[in-house]
């Protein structure tokens, strides 16, 4: 047989080569921005950050300064006057403070919680998990009865479980919801570094005598990064609505540093006699923030999800 | 049988996907014709399209695929033109489909039983009984020993084997004009695999059912078929009846795949082998698109070539075939 | 199939124990066991007698041995603000929880399989989008917060639906229930659709992802190749299929929905054993505390095991393998 042509092979590989221009960075975010709903998600969640970080310089008012606050303000609809002359857009509570700024500090505290407990489980999930991929073995199947036995039980169980043994305060609710995320986080890694453990570059890095430390950290972190953030999205949305639940109930955060859910719980007392936005705002505050993070996250999971990928 | 209308003629089928990244000429301007009683071997490597037209004729492309133009005349009676309820009353009973993995074609939380009672009560009125009689003989007639025990397990308890001798089973309870088998014995041991052959032969022989047999393994169509046609990115490039094509191929390319089964080669011998890869359906080359593989490619190759005219039942698509000379 | 259910019911006692062993040191290591068993009002000589008769006064293991003997019994000391067994107390609450629980999950199973079969047999209409959307919320939405609405709207403007606690009820076989009653069905009405609003969700999602992976699957197209109408191919090829898996995950959701009546109780007034544990956990009355967590416990595995033996059951190929094996 005659040979193929030079010029024709070379044409044939340049063509297979071409489309892998693109940094993966920039692949990702133009697969993100597709679903337009989700970007102004991402936009909202923005807002809704910076307000929480913002709170003391943005809110009219701070409700928490009991020179601010006047009794004989309170329990005032939405769009009233004080007697100062300050508008309560939002309305008032009990005490006579402004819903707005009680929402916006409320918001400080329900995403503080929220993210401070997801990322110290995030952080402590992932060491686990990737003990016990690692090492495998009897660690392993020690590690994951321990998973499977917390995940069996509901969060909210295991949050009342241990509130009712420890109290209330912050502190002791941040770590309720670690204990409650942790497990979430430590299998997810797990399975991911089971898989990449797997594949034949961590045996070419070994067969390299490249150090442990280095493989976990520079192979096996990028490709379990993807799977992480898509659980750490949906963890933090979960956190946040356990607080608030839990801070509803009674159990959650003191008095003295109301959460959105403790705002609601406040107002549910007056919800008979028809002063519905004492309990309604903050939870439309809260329903914002959730669905935001939980719409992005949906995004990220189809875009980083390898089998969707087409 | 000279005279006989065909079975099934397949005229100019054009079935494309129209997917994000393109359109994909799955199948590109197919024609053939089969007779009752003989059996056809579409034969390709993956991905030329053959599949897709088994899946055309019985009418089961799913999106984003469509078939686009063309005619398939099943006795007569142009296929594409049916309205849908007409074309579901003739899938199983007059043209029956033979899938490639029996462990993911029966479905596996029925039981056998179930899954051949619906085949013959979706298109008949009659009773449970009646239905599971007819079943149990069809079971026995494809070789398979007590059939009344077998029908009450579920598909994971048999060999694959088996369970492809169910499936041609189901299709063959309405005693069907067509079968369209695509790739059935792939996943099967070697041993099976002859088996299997030996029983659809016999049985098409017997039923007068016409038969198409799609593969990518030139061996089975040389025991089985009486025509072949080969296919390559979505186009016949060659047909006519088995012998003459396997002993004097005129394409390139059938001559190709004859040359790397290592049957033909003398010991000692290295493999002949078709240099390159199948091209991607996206991007396929300008003319002929076997043109970058073939050794006898030259400057009017640039041009597309068409399917010649029918000679001793034989065409070709090719501006350089193997004329006059032999394997 | 026996060894199956028997290698079952050891992990449930296994785990049974260890959730004992968890209870039991958290009140008596990390809290001081004399303030948290014993009413702090007792005076000096009641408190003593109350040591003795507790045995704090034993080694630890001892009293652990003498906490589960007790357990046993039925036995978890009195509660202190209701003065009667802790044990009865709950009990006594459970069918309330239980029907709510329950209509929850029927539910959440009657309106979410059908809107999610929908919306993976048509994921381009608009209805599916809007059903996917409308998923999103139901899982963001505070419970809480939606039944607080719900009170306002129904109960309070419109005025259609009493806004708490439980209807009339009716004993059956020694048990009260209360949706056999009109009265009992209107109060019964909006905690469970509160209840049930999270599950709905994610049994929309389950369905439609299961619905689009089993219609890509060949048996489909076999299906529809033997010439089956539509109707049979999506109800009992897809249908069958989809369900296992979650009917499994449905079941288990089931334990989720009892620990999470506490919220809907609480929003409701609605008399079962999600209320009692949360006054209990605000007037430190321990002994509930004990009691519910271990009760519970004990129905979260029970639920677990049912549910197993249950997907052997509707799965023949589990069921058939643990047979060979």
């Amino acid at each position: 047989m005659t040979e193929m042509p030079e010029t024709e092979i070379q044409t044939n590989f340049a063509a297979a080569k071409a489309p892998a221009v693109e940094t993966s960075l920039r692949r990702f975010i133009s697969d993100f921005t597709e679903n337009r709903i989700a970007v102004c998600a991402l936009m909202v969640l923005l807002v809704v950050v910076l307000i929480a970080v913002f709170a003391p310089l943005i809110s009219p008012q701070n409700p928490y300064n009991l020179a601010e606050i006047d009794i004989m303000d309170g329990r005032l609809p939405p769009g009233s006057a004080s007697m100062s002359g300050m508008t309560f857009w939002l309305g008032t509570d009990d005490q006579g403070r402004d819903m707005l700024s009680a929402i916006f500090y409320g918001l400080r505290i329900s995403l503080g919680v929220g993210a401070m407990s997801g990322f110290i489980a995030l952080c402590l999930g992932t060491c686990i998990g990737l003990a016990a991929a690692y090492f495998g073995g009897r660690v392993d199947t020690v590690i994951m009865r321990l998973v499977d036995l917390q995940l069996s039980f509901p969060a909210i169980l295991i949050a009342l479980m241990l509130l009712a043994i420890l109290g209330r305060g912050v502190d002791k609710i941040v770590i309720a919801l670690i204990t409650v995320q942790w497990a979430y986080y430590a299998r997810t890694v797990r399975g991911s570094a089971l898989v990449e453990r797997g594949k034949e570059y961590i045996e070419a890095a070994h067969g390299l005598a490249l150090g442990k430390v280095r493989i976990v950290f520079r192979h096996l972190m990028p490709n379990v990064l993807p799977p992480l953030i898509v659980v750490g999205t949906v963890q933090v949305a979960h956190a946040i609505l356990l607080e608030a639940t839990l801070s509803f109930l009674g159990i959650g955060v003191p008095i003295t540093k109301p959460s959105l859910g403790l705002l609601i719980f406040t107002g549910f007392e007056y919800m008979m006699s028809g002063k519905y936005w004492i309990s309604f705002f903050p939870g439309i505050a809260l329903l914002i923030t959730i669905v935001s993070i939980n719409l992005v996250g949906d995004q990220l999971r189809d875009v980083l999800n390898p089998r969707l990928q087409r | 049988m000279a005279g006989d209308k065909p079975t099934l003629v397949v005229e100019d089928l054009k079935t494309f996907f129209f997917t994000k990244s393109g359109v994909v000429k799955a199948v590109d301007g197919v024609g053939f014709a089969v007779r009752r009683g003989n059996i056809m071997g579409l034969v390709g490597e993956s991905g030329c399209g053959k599949t897709v037209t088994g899946f055309s004729i019985i009418g089961l492309v799913d999106s984003p695929g469509r078939v686009v133009s063309g005619r398939i005349l099943f006795n007569g009676a142009d296929l594409l033109a049916l309205p849908a309820q007409q074309m579901q009353r003739l899938r199983g009973t007059r043209i029956a489909m033979i899938f490639q993995d029996p462990m993911m074609t029966l479905n596996p939380v029925l039981r056998i039983d179930t899954q051949m009672i619906e085949t013959v009560r979706a298109h008949e009125k009659v009773s449970r009984q009646e239905a599971w009689r007819r079943s149990r003989d069809a079971l026995g007639r494809i070789g398979i020993a007590a059939p009344e025990e077998r029908m009450k397990a579920y598909p994971h308890q048999f060999s694959g084997g088996m369970r492809q001798r169910v499936c041609i089973a189901i299709a063959m309870l309405h005693k069907p004009d067509l079968i369209i088998a695509d790739e059935p014995t792939t996943a099967l041991d070697v041993t099976i695999q002859g088996q299997i052959l030996y029983e659809i032969q016999k049985l098409c022989r017997e039923t007068a059912t016409a038969l198409i047999w799609i593969t990518h393994d030139l061996s089975v169509i040389a025991g089985l078929a009486d025509q072949v046609c080969v296919m390559y990115a979505g186009k016949i490039v060659e047909t006519g009846d088995v012998d003459p094509v396997l002993d004097e191929p005129l394409h390139p390319y059938t001559r190709g795949l004859i040359g790397s089964v290592p049957g033909h080669s003398r010991r000692g011998q290295p493999l002949t082998q078709i240099p390159g890869m199948t091209p991607s359906l996206l991007d396929l080359p300008t003319g002929c698109t076997f043109r970058p593989r073939c050794p006898r490619a030259d400057g009017a190759c640039l041009e597309s070539p068409q399917i010649s005219a029918p000679l001793n039942g034989r065409q070709v698509r090719c501006f350089h075939p193997h004329v006059g000379e032999g394997a | 199939m026996s060894v199956f259910i028997i290698r079952r019911l050891i992990q449930s006692s296994l785990v049974i124990v260890a959730m004992s062993l968890i209870v039991f040191f958290s009140v008596n290591v990390i809290g001081n066991p004399v303030d948290i068993l014993i009413n702090p009002e007792f005076d000096q000589e009641e408190m003593d007698r109350a040591i003795k008769a507790l045995g704090l006064d034993l080694p630890i293991w001892q009293q652990y041995l003498h906490f589960v003997k007790n357990a046993f019994q039925g036995d978890f000391g009195r509660s202190f603000v209701f003065g009667e067994s802790a044990l009865k107390l709950i009990i006594q609450r459970v069918p309330a929880t239980l029907e709510l629980a329950f209509t929850a999950l029927i539910l959440s199973i009657l309106i979410g399989i059908p809107l999610g079969l929908f919306a993976g047999l048509r994921p381009d209409s608009p209805v599916s989008k809007t059903i996917m959307g409308g998923s999103i919320l139901g899982f963001s939405l505070p419970t809480f917060w939606v039944g607080i609405m719900m009170i306002m709207i129904f109960a309070v403007v419109l005025g259609v639906l009493p806004s708490t606690g439980r209807g009339e009820t009716v004993t059956i076989l020694g048990i009260r229930v209360s949706f056999l009653t009109w009265d009992g069905l209107k109060h019964l009405l909006m905690p469970a659709v509160n209840l049930a609003l999270l599950k709905i969700s994610l049994v929309i999602r389950l369905t439609r992802a299961g619905t689009r992976e089993v219609i890509l699957q060949d048996y489909v197209k076999f299906a529809r190749a033997k010439g089956l109408s539509d109707r049979r191919v999506i109800f009992v090829h897809v249908l069958k299929n989809i369900l296992i898996p979650v009917i499994t995950v449905i079941g288990l959701e089931l334990g989720n929905l009892i620990a999470f009546s506490v919220v809907t109780e609480t929003v409701f007034a609605w008399p079962g054993m999600g209320k009692l544990i949360i006054d209990a956990i605000q007037l430190l009355d321990r002994p509930i505390i004990v009691a519910y967590l271990m009760i519970i416990v004990f129905m979260f595995v029970t639920i677990n095991l049912v549910v197993d033996i249950l997907y052997s059951v509707l799965d023949p190929r589990v069921r058939l393998q643990d047979i060979k094996a």
